[in-house]
């Protein structure tokens, strides 16, 4: 069997590793209820009693949806697994470890755009929005649900076998973000240090895709957007896989 | 004779601490071999290592020829597995765990599911193939994972403390399947400190100590090297507490109370017989039962780990 044709069974592995998760960690009601309502609550708190047009705010609600779903389940997956004593069974399959998070990533990534339809749908059918790019719409979804699915990944990566201190370390991390990234407020209005600082959000590049892709205009431009983007998944997906192998051992 | 493992200069560290400490040793194809050792000796680590879950340090492993750190994908694919306290996901039902499992091992859908349905009737768990596992009991868990680490028909078995604490029936379902597994050609690496059950099992056994080797031979081969820990059990008649008399007699090294019975260690059976009746004769005690016992691969291993035990203390 020549290198080709094993990378192409691994992928076929990874699949069914991220069916496994859809099935054991995503499809249960309260998760997928967690990652309708919090960013429609979120939503609520910010949007009502202020003149915000539709057109700014779904893009935002999209974004944030998208970011908390895609990178939900993944963080606890590795402890989850470590703690249930299934993840050694897993690892002595033969699928290597950057596979199997590849797996892992690739779930949250499903999950990630099956329930940002949610929003979207919301917005096309209930506020009659109209989508103005709609291959730039798509693009920046696919690009996004798989940069914060490696996300969710990464954050996993310290060797605890507590899924609730992943959570909170989780939490600490991807919380400030919705308010850095341009979504109930445009990065223009940010004060110079809100400004750098929306630099470092994935989110923020999202968030600006998706308004281009709705309205035709954007902060950055779209080259810019598509490549942060993709440098911040580079860099998740790379640091997230070499700090799993590393920190394997200590997990076992 | 190929090889079904080979395991060259293995060295492992967890930080400062050295698991397991230059070791080698071979398994031969068709071997069920046994990998023996106190608890933190190294046992665990090394079947990890082997199973490519993790990497050594140092020192190289090939299992049915394939180098376990290059091409684990290939070596894992032969292999069944069943680690140490390991379970399957109880959110799902075992025939749902079995077909996961199968499609990760590349195993084609029609076959895993006849080998699913063959697997789940032989270790009794058909009726309850469509249960979510989260109600099997521990018994039932363990058998599900052996039925696991089947699936693929892998041509090596690697278990660690398959038999720890389960009911005496799946213990001895387990037992038989691994005899008849092995009788099909299915090698076999048994990690366990069950050391009753690598004696009616195993070819050839390790004893692992500290991380390193410290034999590995043949239970029959292991007592024989140890005569002196051949014994002679007495029972009297009446109780008798004066075990320094017999201690006196000539042949005997030790003596030691086994329940209600009296065993004497000695290197000549024959002459401790021979003593004990005269001293029985001479004394007026009655004997009730009198036994010559070799050995027994317990009084070997702890006298291997003990000695092993000294060694290290001698030199660090």
């Amino acid at each position: 069997m020549n290198t080709t044709e094993r990378v192409k069974q691994e992928l076929r592995r990874a699949w069914t590793i991220a069916k496994k998760d859809i099935r054991i960690y995503y499809f249960k009601s309260p998760v997928i209820i967690f990652g309708i309502i919090f960013p429609f609550f979120l939503f609520l708190a910010f949007a009502l009693g202020r003149n915000i047009s539709p057109v700014f705010l779904f893009p935002g609600i999209i974004g944030m949806t998208l970011f908390f779903t895609a990178s939900s389940v993944g963080p606890i997956i590795m402890p989850w697994e470590a703690r249930m004593r299934t993840l050694e069974r897993l690892l002595s399959s033969p699928v290597s470890i950057q596979f199997i998070l590849l797996g892992d990533i690739l779930a949250g990534f499903i999950f990630g755009i099956i329930i940002s339809l949610v929003p979207f749908l919301f917005a096309i059918l209930g506020f009659r929005l109209a989508v103005h790019n709609f291959p730039l719409f798509i693009l920046s979804i696919l690009i996004s649900s798989f940069c914060f699915s490696s996300l969710g990944i990464l954050l996993s990566t310290p060797p605890s076998d507590n899924p609730s201190n992943i959570m909170m370390l989780s939490n600490l991390v991807r919380l400030p973000i919705i308010f850095v990234s341009g979504i109930f407020i445009p990065i223009e209005r940010l004060p110079h240090a809100g400004k750098i600082v929306a630099n470092f959000s994935p989110l923020t590049y999202t968030v600006d895709l998706l308004r281009c892709g709705f309205e035709g205009v954007s902060q950055y431009s779209v080259i810019r957007n598509v490549l942060m983007l993709v440098l911040f998944l580079a860099i998740f997906l790379l640091l997230g896989m070499k700090l799993h192998k590393r920190n394997l051992a200590k997990r076992l | 004779m190929a090889f079904a493992i080979e395991v060259k200069d293995l060295v492992k560290y967890y930080g400062e601490l050295l698991a397991v400490d230059h070791i080698s040793f071979q398994v031969e194809e068709g071997e069920i071999f046994g990998f023996l050792g106190p608890n933190g000796a190294g046992k665990t680590t090394t079947q990890r290592i082997l199973t490519g879950i993790i990497e050594g340090n140092d020192g190289d492993a090939w299992v049915m020829g394939h180098n376990i750190r290059k091409d684990a994908f290939y070596a894992k694919s032969l292999m069944g597995i069943v680690p140490e306290m390991a379970n399957p996901y109880i959110d799902i039902s075992a025939w749902n765990n079995l077909m996961l499992m199968g499609e990760l091992y590349g195993v084609p859908k029609e076959r895993r599911r006849k080998q699913a349905d063959k697997l789940l009737e032989m270790l009794g768990l058909y009726e309850r193939k469509n249960t979510k596992v989260k109600t099997f009991s521990k018994g039932m868990k363990q058998r599900l994972l052996l039925c696991i680490s089947l699936i693929s028909q892998p041509q090596i078995l690697f278990l660690d403390e398959p038999t720890a604490g389960l009911d005496v029936q799946s213990a001895r379902l387990i037992r038989n399947l691994i005899t008849e597994l092995n009788k099909e050609g299915v090698t076999v690496f048994l990690t366990t400190h069950n050391i009753e059950e690598a004696n009616q099992l195993c070819t050839r056994i390790a004893i692992i100590d500290h991380g390193k080797i410290a034999t590995i031979d043949s239970p029959e081969n292991l007592r024989q090297a140890f005569q002196s820990m051949q014994s002679v059990e007495i029972s009297f008649a009446a109780p008798f507490d004066d075990i320094g008399l017999l201690r006196k007699l000539a042949g005997v090294n030790e003596v030691k109370r086994v329940g209600e019975k009296l065993r004497l260690y000695t290197e000549e059976p024959a002459k401790v017989i021979y003593e004990l009746t005269n001293f029985s004769r001479s004394n007026n005690i009655k004997f009730t039962t009198l036994n010559t016992l070799g050995p027994s691969l317990e009084d070997v291993f702890v006298k291997i780990t003990e000695e092993h035990k000294g060694w290290n203390y001698e030199h660090h």
